[in-house]
């Protein structure tokens, strides 16, 4: 390595915006390795990305590609259209838990069953971030959220959905993978699993999630080092880390 | 009579609605709606209400799950916004149609897009012709005091509609102002206990709740709904009597603000109607005879009562929170067509407040002094020609 050289630097696929994102919040993290993934492919230029409703709302300002702003939880019809409309494009959605599982979850088990071949990028940190801590679809059985202050009941409130589990079952999905980013190990298994996806949506093999199980400190209340514990001792649990679909090897 | 408190708009109505401890509540989160209903869920689990409540994953389902629950039999309220309004749209005129009593809180804000949360009417006015009964606040206490009053207008016999209580997001939702709250008990006793129409499961009286209708039975029950909201004046005149005996507040379908000897008045609706009034008292000062009103009901729109405070001025003025991209603001026709058969005064429409655009005496009193020196045009646009 020459001296002064350079190693580490921003990602094209990324502007030079700083992120909105609370301290300790993971959505940084995986942008970057979306980006770094569209860098690698050397795809920016036929990259199409969409933005949703939540805290990922502002996306589009990070992203260096072009971008589509959905209505909440239209990011997969959004993708849809786009895909079908152009299809040598490669299409993301970035999405929240609230986004994609709760009002999205309509677009998403269909966009998945019709195949389309687009990526998801699903943020699951368990609660309703940008509106201010309300539970969400993934909210776990006894946590406490803005609308279920003494934790959630599932008796009245219901039981958290595992998106990658439900997916798996569907014909239409090529790849369904559930990591996290709270270790370095961990952040670069999600950098694979998002570059799989991207390589099989290029290939035409379907339609491709990859579940980023992450944290929100600022609803969930604890600083940015317990989130991450927290997350490891609660989330994970619930949420295990794997391969619950791939069109190459099958479900593992 | 309780003390007067500090609250935002959102917590007036959650108030509210702890007093009244409706049966059912069916919401999901949308700003700035979500205090209402993150307030109320906390009552929820406290005990302080029985309310059953109902975290749905759309907006769509929240109104559904609504319809249903008042269907059953239930005092069923919920709350929305913007584009959980508009999301919740497919369901508005057919809970107008099966005559189900909800009683819906909207935060207004503007529609998407583009995207923007920030307050104007455009959410309220594009369901305005969805059947249901709709109200607007000036402030906080009108906030509280509509949720109030709302669930009695509903479910009045003659009237059997849902009414949506609006009030301006962010600037009533989130401010904190001076309110006085009734005491418990009082409230009770004026919303009084729920005696629904046709519930299901009366064995003595089986129920179907709906249908399908051909041609006829269809036009049937649209003119049944439109005379329901004819009858709505009379019932929300005797509640507004019945609610200034508990309260001593005085509200009226139209209210007024020195239109008696006014040569020229603004018709304005929400908040804005204070920032009005601060204007005409300007502008009197001045030595211009304007005045201002306010529909408070909007919904059924008061064409009698506004052609009794706006016949035979000089000029008009219809301040509309909301464009009719390519037509006027959702009110102006409306306010053309109550004084149609008259002396038509010179009318003049200005938008304004579009995506939060901030609403203030100045603004105003250009608008207003233009339009009281003839020189306004017919349709005006605040900030951008005037």
């Amino acid at each position: 390595m020459a001296k002064g050289e350079i190693r580490f630097k921003r990602p094209e696929a990324l502007t030079d915006a700083p992120f909105h994102y609370c301290p300790g919040c993971t959505h940084g993290i995986v942008h970057r390795l979306v980006a770094e993934v569209i860098d690698e492919l050397g795809i920016i230029g036929e990259t199409v990305g969409i933005a949703s409703v939540g805290c990922s709302v502002f996306t589009y300002e990070y992203f260096n590609c072009d971008m589509v702003q959905a209505p909440h939880g239209r990011a997969p019809a959004v993708a849809t259209g786009v895909k079908r409309a152009v299809p040598e494009s490669v299409v993301f959605t970035y999405q929240g838990d609230g986004d994609l599982a709760a009002i999205g979850t309509a677009e998403t088990i269909h966009a998945a069953t019709r195949g389309e071949n687009i990526t998801l990028i699903f943020i699951n940190n368990a609660i309703y971030g940008m509106t201010g801590g309300q539970m969400a679809p993934t909210t776990l059985p006894g946590q406490v959220t803005q609308t279920t202050p003494y934790g959630r009941d599932v008796a009245t409130a219901g039981n958290p959905i595992r998106v990658c589990e439900m997916l798996s079952t569907l014909d239409g999905v090529a790849l369904a993978q559930r990591t996290s980013v709270d270790t370095v190990r961990n952040v670069n298994a999600t950098k694979k699993a998002i570059k799989k996806a991207f390589e099989y949506q290029m290939e035409g093999l379907g339609f491709t999630i990859v579940e980023v199980v992450s944290t929100c400190p600022t609803n969930w209340g604890l600083s940015a080092e317990k989130s991450l514990e927290w997350l490891r001792e609660n989330m994970i649990p619930y949420y295990p880390l794997g391969v619950y679909r791939d069109a190459k090897k099958g479900a593992e | 009579m309780a003390d007067e408190i500090g609250i935002n708009g959102d917590n007036a109505v959650a108030l509210a609605w702890k007093q009244i401890d409706p049966d059912v509540c069916a919401a999901y989160p949308i700003t700035p709606q979500t205090i209402i209903v993150e307030t109320f869920s906390e009552y929820v689990a406290n005990g302080d209400v029985g309310t059953e409540f109902v975290c749905v994953e759309s907006e769509h389902s929240a109104l559904t799950v609504c319809v249903a629950a008042a269907s059953a039999g239930a005092r069923t309220f919920t709350a929305t916004a913007s584009q959980g309004l508009a999301y919740m749209w497919e369901m508005l005129p057919i809970a107008s149609a099966m005559r189900v009593p909800i009683v819906m809180a909207v935060a207004n804000r503007t529609l998407s897009g583009p995207i923007n949360i920030h307050n104007d009417h455009g959410d309220a006015m594009s369901a305005r012709d969805c059947g249901w009964v709709m109200i607007f606040a000036e402030n906080v206490q009108e906030a509280y005091d509509n949720a109030v009053m709302a669930p009695r207008i509903a479910e009045h016999p003659d009237v059997q509609l849902p009414v949506m209580a609006n009030l301006d997001g962010f600037i009533l939702t989130h401010a904190i102002e001076r309110m006085r709250p009734l005491d418990t008990a009082v409230v009770r006793k004026f919303v009084g206990e729920h005696k629904p129409l046709h519930p299901l499961l009366d064995w003595k009286k089986p129920v179907s709740h709906g249908l399908m209708d051909g041609p006829e039975d269809y036009y049937r029950h649209k003119y049944q709904m439109v005379e329901a909201m004819e009858k709505a004046f009379g019932v929300c005149e005797k509640v507004f009597a019945d609610f200034a005996k508990i309260s001593g507040r005085k509200y009226s379908i139209v209210e007024e603000y020195m239109c008696d000897d006014a040569d020229c008045v603004a018709v304005i609706l929400g908040s804005s109607f204070g920032t009005m009034k601060a204007t005409v008292d300007k502008l009197r000062a001045e030595g211009l005879k304007v005045g201002a009103c306010m529909p408070r009901v909007f919904r059924p729109w008061p064409a009698k009562q506004l052609a009794k405070v706006l016949g035979g001025k000089k000029a008009v003025l219809v301040m509309d929170k909301h464009v009719g991209v390519g037509a006027y603001g959702p009110m102006y026709p409306e306010v053309v067509a109550a004084l149609a058969g008259g002396k038509m005064p010179k009318m003049h429409n200005c938008i304004y407040g579009l995506g939060g655009q901030d609403a203030t005496v100045a603004g105003f009193e250009k608008i207003l002094k233009a339009v009281a020196s003839g020189k306004a045009k017919e349709l005006s646009f605040m900030g951008v020609d005037v």
